[in-house]
């Protein structure tokens, strides 16, 4: 139970603070707990967990991905052209999004293994790139997206349960095979430790591209469950974003060291996010103090984390 | 012994302008533990990892069974039969011991996922095989386990893609004295089962007792080979270091010469790592601490230095002058990599880091007396450097250490607090740096040196405090400081005792 | 000159690679420019555009203290946007001469106090500085936006502050000769200082550093706090220069700061770099802006150009140590 703890213990604290926020939330709310509320509440979260699911596997790999965000409002424009007419459409549409935004973490990860940039300026400048071709594919916002599909997307299935809860297990659930596979091991093998990975003859370079691509593709998910919210794209939604899932990831306790990541905690740390926004709006707090809470929350989160420095025995453990 | 399965011909590697080796010829049999002697640089690490795939020969040949090979990763060096076990360790800190171990290639499923529970059976199977079984838990992470924990995970890591040539680069340096023998044991099984295993230790007697053959390397060229045994050490040592060499230790010092108290522990405790610790150092001193590793001798001297929070007990250290409680300590730490050197930077900035205020006023450099500072502390401790603004890590490990030590000496400390020092140090520098201790001690310093050689503990520690557990087993002096006495403490054993008779042999 | 060693003795050039290679690239761009727009060689157009690339190079200043300690300092843009507004609203409160300067000491003051708190959360709570300067951002944009509710107060640059944002001195613009005066100051503090010998120890390894009882954490806060300086006083300049303060007005600076940076060949993992390279990699983006927008090219294409320009010549310094 102990090493139980001493391994999971920072994602389970997250995932206490969102139940009891979340608590706390339906408490306040004017229509308390009903289905209609829980899939509202789900719909505002998810774009941001699919972001975080992604920015969490870039992290774990040692990397970081800072046009997460670009991509998700990149992959968001594309979807306002083509997610829409009859179902085949639908669907074609949606793989392309979905092939735009894992082609733009693949290039991500090629920039970083094969250019051998630091993670965080090649994303920098690919973000660049992205927001460019967002502005291209869509100038100003707008577009369409078929609204009876994203209907089925937003609301719920057989009236029981949210289809966003669906899709944010869903997105957990695609982490964990490959998690299973040799180049998922080493995607964790390399953040740990990459010169030894490499040593010990695993595909780190394949493994490292494959966290980008999965970041990427993470990414394209949450523009086009944006799209299913707004029915529109826009291309300047980007950089809010990236720096949330930052947020999400931190808050959900993965340190951006690398070697070690809980998805299931960004998931949670991207929810606690959202719901700090609804807190506000359902408290009558002034609106124009929001940005201040947001950030004072945020800030404590993190300084959160620097509790830690109360319990170490080894002065050298500060610098872990 | 069996045919040549490794031959080298004409094999070069340049590094820009520097030559790393120089067209060596060399041969190997396979069912022979072969055994690479060499100082630092000699071009015995390079020589490594040409075989193990994770460099490429600027020039020549390599054969492995009459066949050329041209190895472009570790894979394929391992495809080929040919597995390393690096002196850096290759584990990955957050994943099991089980995982660590098939990490190569990990047993799948039917899906094509990695099977834990194929991959657990392995791991015990390969530790049960060296003799090591009981030990480890294949469940743990390996950031939980101790360096020598460590150690064996990558030997069975090399073991379990069941090499044909098996290197292991001062891969022993690391295991404690009771993990030491498993593993010797195993070579010698691996030999008879027509395995080549080259080995590189620094471990003289550990050569004696394990190589069939030995091949001596100097500045980058292949000088000898010649059969175990047919050389003398003197002659061996001789060839390593191209002059001849005297009795490594220095003599050591008469306790009557030792000064007033420097350092004084007083029922040290931290959480459940050190139990009520007391002794005393004196001036003129070199105590060493020894015993199995991770015992708890690193934290006495980080609880010295004051790294360890939540200390009960008392730490005094008494200032040149007498007075209490101001005297002025170094703690060389165990990692020249992490806790010593700015690798990257230049040897100056290193030799300087601690003493800014001798050439500095207002924080502004002088940088007339800096460059005085620094070429003052290289002739000091006749560090080979040629270039002050050359990156300390271009540095040999012997001439690292020593830029270590030259900086830590400048602020002139009172209390000199050590951790294996000579660690992976050929023996030329190793030779300088007990000089330099036993120098230091007779001007008026005292030491304490954590050293897993027991070797050193005798020849150059006046007493040797043995940990067990956290607690002080026994302090040996004089003529009780002997190889039996310190196993036996290290061990818990009765001097006489039969197990303690294995260890030894 | 290198002032950081690097693995193998080099000669000494007055530039090193990468500010050598910012420097190709700046004549490239002019020449560029230059075909477009025969005006570009003009002394008068290079001046106005090297002035708007003085806030950029204020900023990236600071910003690259804090890289050489391997951290990053994401508040950048509502530092800035906190000295501006303070700074114009004291000004604004009373405009009278000299009284009104003490704005300019107001928007330093709150510049040095945001990367105090930045250096704390850093160098002394441990936390990640990418994740707490994100913080303190938001916090810095909340606070900003709740007290001057959506839009700035009594907004008035003091004289200083309008002096040095648009007036020249013999020709040249006073804005650069602030920026001159930074970069000076800057240079002798990573060659000549103790602190600055300490700034490329810490960056290399703070763990080493504390073991050799160098001041890590002190280091690590003063450079926050001179970047919160540097950053405050390119916002109370911006002021100057746009005749008010206003909101968003950092946003441009953030990434561009951070990529004058490293442009300029300094690693993001500490301890390496000049800063001759770092006041190149400024003078290069603000040219690449101004020649694209004599092209005309849409802001889609600035973006992408930006981005490329990143990637190719990093990649190119990359490519280039690793074969070393």
């Amino acid at each position: 139970m102990n090493v139980f703890l001493a391994r999971h213990g920072r994602p389970l604290i997250s995932i206490t603070i969102l139940v009891l926020l979340f608590t706390y939330f339906i408490s306040i709310h004017p229509r308390g707990l009903t289905l209609g509320v829980v899939t509202a509440w789900s719909n505002q979260g998810t774009a941001l967990a699919l972001l975080a699911v992604g920015q969490t596997i870039v992290v774990m790999s040692r990397g970081i991905d800072l046009s997460i965000g670009p991509i998700l409002a990149l992959s968001n424009c594309v979807a306002s052209h083509l997610v829409d007419g009859t179902p085949a459409e639908i669907a074609l549409g949606v793989v392309a999004v979905v092939l735009v935004g894992t082609a733009c973490g693949t290039l991500n990860g090629l920039v970083v293994v094969f250019g051998r940039l630091q993670a965080i300026i090649a994303t920098l400048a690919t973000g660049a790139i992205f927001s460019g071709l967002a502005l291209i594919v869509r100038p100003i916002p707008g577009g369409s997206i078929d609204a009876a599909f994203a209907d089925v997307m937003t609301w719920t299935v057989a009236d029981t349960i949210p289809a966003a809860f669906l899709v944010i297990a869903g997105s957990a659930l695609i982490w964990y095979p490959i998690r299973k596979t040799r180049t998922g091991r080493t995607i964790v093998a390399a953040g740990s430790l990459e010169n030894a990975a490499y040593a010990s003859g695993l595909p780190v370079r394949r493994a490292k591209v494959l966290a980008y691509a999965l970041s990427g593709f993470f990414a394209s998910l949450g523009g086009l469950y944006i799209g299913f919210q707004t029915l529109s794209g826009d291309p300047s939604i980007g950089l809010s974003y990236t720096l949330n899932s930052i947020a999400a990831v931190v808050i959900g306790g993965t340190a951006l060291t690398g070697g070690v990541g809980y998805v299931i905690g960004s998931i949670a740390g991207a929810l606690i996010l959202r719901t700090i926004g609804s807190l506000i709006f359902f408290n009558g707090i002034d609106p124009l103090a929001q940005p201040f809470f947001e950030g004072m929350v945020l800030l404590s989160a993190v300084a959160f984390g620097s509790l830690r420095l109360l319990r170490i025995t080894h002065r050298l453990e500060m610098f872990k | 012994m069996g045919d040549p399965i490794l031959e080298l011909s004409g094999v070069g590697k340049r590094y820009g302008g520097i030559v790393a080796l120089d067209s060596v010829d060399f041969k190997a049999r396979s069912g022979s533990i072969h055994a690479i002697l060499g100082e630092n640089g000699a071009g015995k690490s390079t020589l490594m990892k040409l075989l193990a795939g994770t460099i490429r020969p600027s020039e020549g040949q390599m054969k492995v069974d009459g066949a050329p090979v041209d190895f472009r990763s570790p894979t394929e060096a391992a495809r080929a039969g040919v597995v390393c076990i690096f002196q850096e360790l290759s584990v990955i800190p957050d994943l099991s011991v089980a995982a660590n171990v098939c990490l190569a290639d990990p047993p799948r499923t039917r899906f094509g996922l990695i099977d834990r529970t194929r991959q657990i059976q392995i791991a015990r199977r390969i530790f049960a095989d060296m003799g090591v079984g009981q030990d480890i838990d294949v469940d743990a992470r390996c950031s939980e386990l101790p360096l020598s924990k460590r150690q064996l995970v990558e030997i069975a890591k090399a073991l379990v893609r069941n090499p044909r040539i098996l290197i292991l680069d001062e891969a022993t340096s690391a295991l404690t004295a009771s993990d030491v023998q498993p593993v010797m044991r195993l070579l010698r099984r691996l030999r008879d089962q027509g395995v080549l295993i080259l080995l590189i230790s620094h471990r003289m007697h550990e050569i004696d007792e394990l190589a069939d053959t030995c091949s001596v390397f100097r500045n980058g060229r292949h000088v000898e080979t010649y059969r175990s045994g047919a050389r003398t050490d003197q002659q061996v040592v001789q060839m390593m270091i191209g002059r001849p060499i005297e009795q490594i230790y220095p003599q050591k010092s008469d306790p009557a010469t030792f000064g007033p108290t420097r350092l004084l522990v007083d029922r040290l405790s931290w959480t459940d790592r050190l139990k009520n610790i007391s002794f005393e150092l004196r001036a003129g001193e070199i105590v060493g601490l020894g015993g199995l590793d991770g015992q708890g001798q690193q934290e006495i001297l980080e609880a010295v230095s004051g790294l360890l929070i939540g200390v009960e007990g008392t730490v005094t250290l008494h200032g040149g002058d007498g007075t209490t409680g101001t005297g002025s300590f170094a703690l060389v730490s165990e990692d020249r990599k992490t806790g010593g050197l700015f690798l990257p930077l230049s040897v100056g900035r290193n030799l300087t880091a601690t003493g800014q205020g001798a050439f500095s006023r207002f924080g502004i450099v002088d940088r007339k007396r800096e460059q005085a500072y620094a070429r003052g502390l290289v002739d000091k401790l006749q560090i080979k450097v040629g270039d002050l603004d050359s990156a300390v890590e271009t540095l040999s490990g012997g001439n690292q250490q020593k830029v270590v030590l030259a900086k830590w000496l400048a602020v002139d400390p009172d209390i000199l607090l050590l951790i294996d020092p000579t660690r992976g140090i050929d023996v030329g520098t190793k030779q300088e740096i007990y000089r330099l201790l036993r120098d230091l001690a007779a001007a008026g310093k005292a030491i304490l040196i954590y050293s897993t050689d027991y070797d050193e503990l005798i020849g150059l520690c006046d007493r040797a405090l043995i940990v067990y557990d956290g607690q002080i087993a026994a302090s040996l002096e004089g003529a009780a400081l002997t190889e039996e006495n310190i196993l036996s403490s290290a061990l818990r054993l009765g001097v006489t005792s039969p197990a303690m008779q294995e260890a030894r042999a | 000159m290198s002032d950081v060693s690097v693995t193998k003795a080099r000669p000494k050039l007055p530039v090193d690679g990468p500010t050598l290679a910012n420097i190709l690239a700046i004549l490239a761009l002019l020449v560029i420019g230059g075909l477009q727009y025969p005006q570009f060689f003009s002394p008068t157009y290079l001046a106005q555009q090297l002035q708007t690339g003085a806030f950029l190079g204020i900023v990236s200043a600071g910003a690259m203290l804090v890289i050489l300690l391997g951290h990053i300092d994401l508040s950048v843009p509502w530092t800035m946007t906190a000295g501006a507004t303070v700074a114009t609203a004291v000004v604004g409160s009373d405009p009278q001469p000299w009284i009104s300067e003490t704005g300019l000491l107001a928007g330093l003051l709150v510049g040095a106090t945001i990367g105090l708190v930045n250096g704390i959360g850093v160098a002394i709570l441990r936390i990640p500085s990418m994740i707490w300067t994100l913080a303190t951002n938001n916090v810095i944009l909340g606070v900003l936006v709740y007290f001057s509710g959506y839009y700035a107060r009594a907004s008035q640059p003091s004289t200083l502050m309008t002096w040095f944002g648009t007036g020249r001195t013999a020709g040249l613009p006073n804005i650069l000769i602030a920026w001159a005066v930074v970069s000076l100051v800057v240079l002798f503090v990573l060659r000549r200082t103790t602190y600055g010998r300490n700034i490329y120890m810490v960056g290399t390894s703070e763990v080493t550093a504390y073991l050799t009882r160098l001041p890590a954490r002190g280091v690590i806060v003063a450079s926050f706090v001179f970047a919160g300086l540097c950053s405050a006083f390119a916002g109370m300049l911006l002021a100057g220069y746009a005749g008010q303060s206003y909101q968003r007005m950092g946003d441009p600076y953030l990434l561009p700061g951070i990529a004058a940076v490293v442009l300029g060949g300094t690693s993001l993992f500490g301890g390496r770099g000049n800063y001759s390279g770092t006041v190149a990699g400024a003078i290069l983006i603000t040219l690449l802006a101004s020649v694209l927008s004599i092209m005309q090219a849409p802001e889609a294409l600035k973006q992408i150009a930006y981005g490329v320009v990143i990637i190719v010549m990093v990649g190119f310094y990359s490519l280039r140590d690793t074969r070393s």
